[in-house]
């Protein structure tokens, strides 16, 4: 018996690898006998390699439901002709390399996508070009796929009119990395994803935000760029978030900012880069995340922290030529600012240990007083506003008094 | 061609008083440290521009009258001459203020070229800084005369108000504005303050440097007005046609003072 169990398990050993073996590889081509993907689709058998040679297909709502490897060679373009879904991809381990995916149709209705991927594991899409799409690649249910290396633009003008450029819906433990993103409503967008990595993606220039991320708990992002997006970027209601080394440049605009948190929990934020923004980091309602190494350089505002926010730790961050250095709107303040260097700061070293002997208050009257009355912006650099500031300084009425960095440091953290 | 040896005359006269060359010390003292502390980034050119919205003004007003009271008898000792009074007044007028402003100019404009800062930063925000440093001393020097002649035998009174009127402007001015916002702030009154500061030459030189520098600050602004003032052509033109104005009007008057003054 053992020795028939044991010739058995042999055989079904051989029988798997001879079907590896035998993956067989389909080729669609222009002029070949298969000259559409999914006729292609259909002749392939599960596992199989879909070769497509190099030609304009025009088709649209091309279902690939069962795993093979989707390969384009050459400059391959499936346009669907704005007729709809493009690529469907419903079966697990499916990977699609080299394709460019063009014009998805609009709607206010449905969700239509370049790359949809529903409820699949082990999805691999990579080296794909996507142009004037509604959505870019849609991710729903999906788990471990990996979305590398793809170069995704619209030219979207309205919020209406235009999807999100990688959309993540209730997914786990996806990958996406060293992507490009610009012209969309939203680059990146994440609703109750789990355990993504996000690294290496440039977002640029799309309508609202950079990347776009709710309940989405236990994710990592790292060094991203987001760059000049109609409201920078959002990060809301999230616990255990790890956003590392980022920059976040150019966001402009009387609601952008370089990075917005709403009801983060438990996170850090970490060695990141905010430069020329409106705001750099707008926190609401965010307790217990440790913000350390970070640089804020040349921004409007450096931090806006609202009043609601608690227990935050800020250390060993770099605050060079902001206007405001921390505005907040309540004279009370639960936050701890410590061993950070402030290019606004006036004390003195005497003892020469490199931290300052006079604390440092980097919310200054003034920025009091936009918060109230936001036309006094206008009134930025006034020797009256010096004076002021300056009065306030040495006996504090109206800034927040415990919100104070008690070791500001005299050279800029490396 | 009188005028210009009359300047040429009074260009010997300011440097023989060394005056003239302390005034330059100090902004080349000063631009030296804002460049080698601050860095040769855009914030050594904000301190400067900080620097000179302050002092320019203060210094142009109140040496502008303090030169007419100092070369009294020399002008008069020129009026005996077959000159006419206009010549004399641009004489005189060019004589102190182009001093000031090349001190100024080279002043700010050494420590830049030293330090390399035409490399590292945008040469328009160094032109915007040397260009309007010029115009807020001929300016300045211009209000000055004017409240020289208009007082011109009483000296206290003379230099009280252009005491008085530097801090005014730079000042009372702001914290007037400051108090329209919190009286009317619930009000729409972007364009009545926009008028405000269009009215105060200090103002108008500072919103043109918050412009170049501090854009990002002013854009999260809610309000629609300033951005499409600020972004607009208009708003430029609107601006640089009230400094004109500000710089005509004084001279103007002066020179008519000049003209019909029984010295």
């Amino acid at each position: 018996m053992r020795a028939n169990k044991k010739i058995l398990g042999l055989i079904t050993l051989f029988v798997m690898l001879w079907q590896t073996g035998l993956a067989r590889q389909v080729t669609v081509s222009p002029n070949g006998p298969i000259d559409s993907i999914k006729q292609g689709i259909i002749e392939t058998n599960p596992g199989d390699t879909l070769l497509i040679k190099e030609g304009t297909y025009r088709e649209y709502d091309i279902r690939v439901d069962k795993p093979m490897t989707i390969i384009g060679e050459g400059k391959v373009v499936i346009d669907g002709e704005r007729q709809g879904f493009v690529i469907v991809i419903t079966a697990d381990n499916v990977t699609l390399k080299n394709v460019t995916v063009k014009h998805a149709s609009t709607s206010f209705m449905e969700d239509y996508a370049g790359i949809l991927i529903k409820e699949t594991d082990n999805t691999v899409i990579e080296n794909t070009t996507l142009v004037d799409n509604f959505f870019g690649i849609y991710l729903a249910q999906s788990s471990n796929a990996l979305i590398k290396n793809n170069h995704i633009t619209a030219s979207g003008e309205r919020e209406t009119k235009s999807g999100n450029g990688i959309h993540l819906w209730y997914s786990k433990d996806v990958t996406i990395q060293d992507n490009y993103v610009k012209g969309h409503r939203d680059g990146l967008y994440f609703e109750f994803v789990e355990g993504a990595s996000i690294s290496g993606n440039l977002s640029e220039e799309n309508i609202r935000y950079g990347i776009h991320f709710m309940y989405s708990d236990n994710c990592r992002y790292e060094e991203n760029t987001f760059r000049n997006n109609g409201g920078g970027v959002a990060v809301m209601y999230t616990e255990n978030v790890k956003i590392l080394n980022n920059r976040f440049e150019d966001n402009w605009g009387a609601s952008a900012y370089g990075m917005l948190l709403k009801e983060i929990n438990r996170s850090r934020i970490e060695g990141n880069l905010f430069i020329n923004n409106s705001v750099g980091l707008y926190i609401e309602s965010t307790n217990n995340n440790e913000f350390t190494s970070n640089t804020f350089k040349q921004n409007g505002w450096g931090i806006e922290l609202m009043a609601n926010s608690t227990d935050n730790l800020f250390t060993n961050n770099n605050f060079l030529d902001n206007a405001f250095e921390v505005s907040t709107n309540s004279r009370q303040s639960f936050n701890e600012f410590n061993h950070n260097y402030w290019s606004q700061y006036e004390g003195y070293d005497l003892d020469r240990d490199g931290t300052g002997d006079v604390p440092h208050h980097p919310v200054r009257l003034f920025s009091i007083l936009v918060e109230k009355q936001p036309q006094s912006l206008l009134l930025l650099r006034s020797l009256l506003i010096d004076i002021l500031d300056a009065a306030e300084k040495i006996m504090p009425v109206l800034t927040p008094e415990t919100l104070v960095d008690s070791e500001p440091q005299m050279t800029k953290i490396p | 061609m009188k005028a210009l040896s009359i300047l040429k005359y009074q260009w010997k006269d300011l440097f023989r008083g060394k005056w003239i060359i302390g005034y330059g010390l100090i902004y080349l003292l000063m631009a030296d440290a804002m460049i080698r502390f601050g860095g040769t980034g855009s914030k050594a050119l904000l301190s400067i521009a900080n620097i000179m919205l302050l002092l320019i003004p203060l210094v142009g007003m109140i040496y502008g009258a303090l030169y007419l009271y100092q070369s009294r008898e020399f002008t008069e000792l020129l009026l005996a001459q077959p000159l006419d009074r206009k010549t004399l007044f641009w004489g005189l007028f060019g004589g102190l203020a182009a001093p000031l402003a090349l001190a100024f100019t080279l002043g700010v404009g050494l420590p830049m070229t030293y330090f390399g800062l035409f490399v590292s930063t945008s040469i328009r925000s160094i032109i915007l800084i040397l260009v309007l440093g010029n115009l807020l001393t001929v300016l300045f020097t211009g209000l000055g005369f004017w409240l020289g002649l208009r007082f011109f035998e009483d000296r206290i009174k003379g230099l009280g108000f252009a005491l008085v009127g530097w801090l005014f402007l730079a000042v009372i001015y702001d914290g007037l504005v400051l108090l329209a916002i919190f009286l009317l702030g619930d009000y729409p009154i972007e364009e009545p303050m926009l008028a405000m500061a269009m009215l105060n030459p200090i103002d108008l030189a500072r919103i043109t440097v918050l412009l170049e520098f501090d854009i990002q600050a002013l854009m999260g602004y809610t309000g629609a007005v300033f951005n499409r003032f600020f972004g607009s052509m208009m708003g430029i033109s609107v601006a640089a046609g009230c400094l004109m104005i500000w710089l005509g009007v004084p001279l103007w008057r002066s020179m008519r003072l000049f003209n019909k003054k029984d010295f």
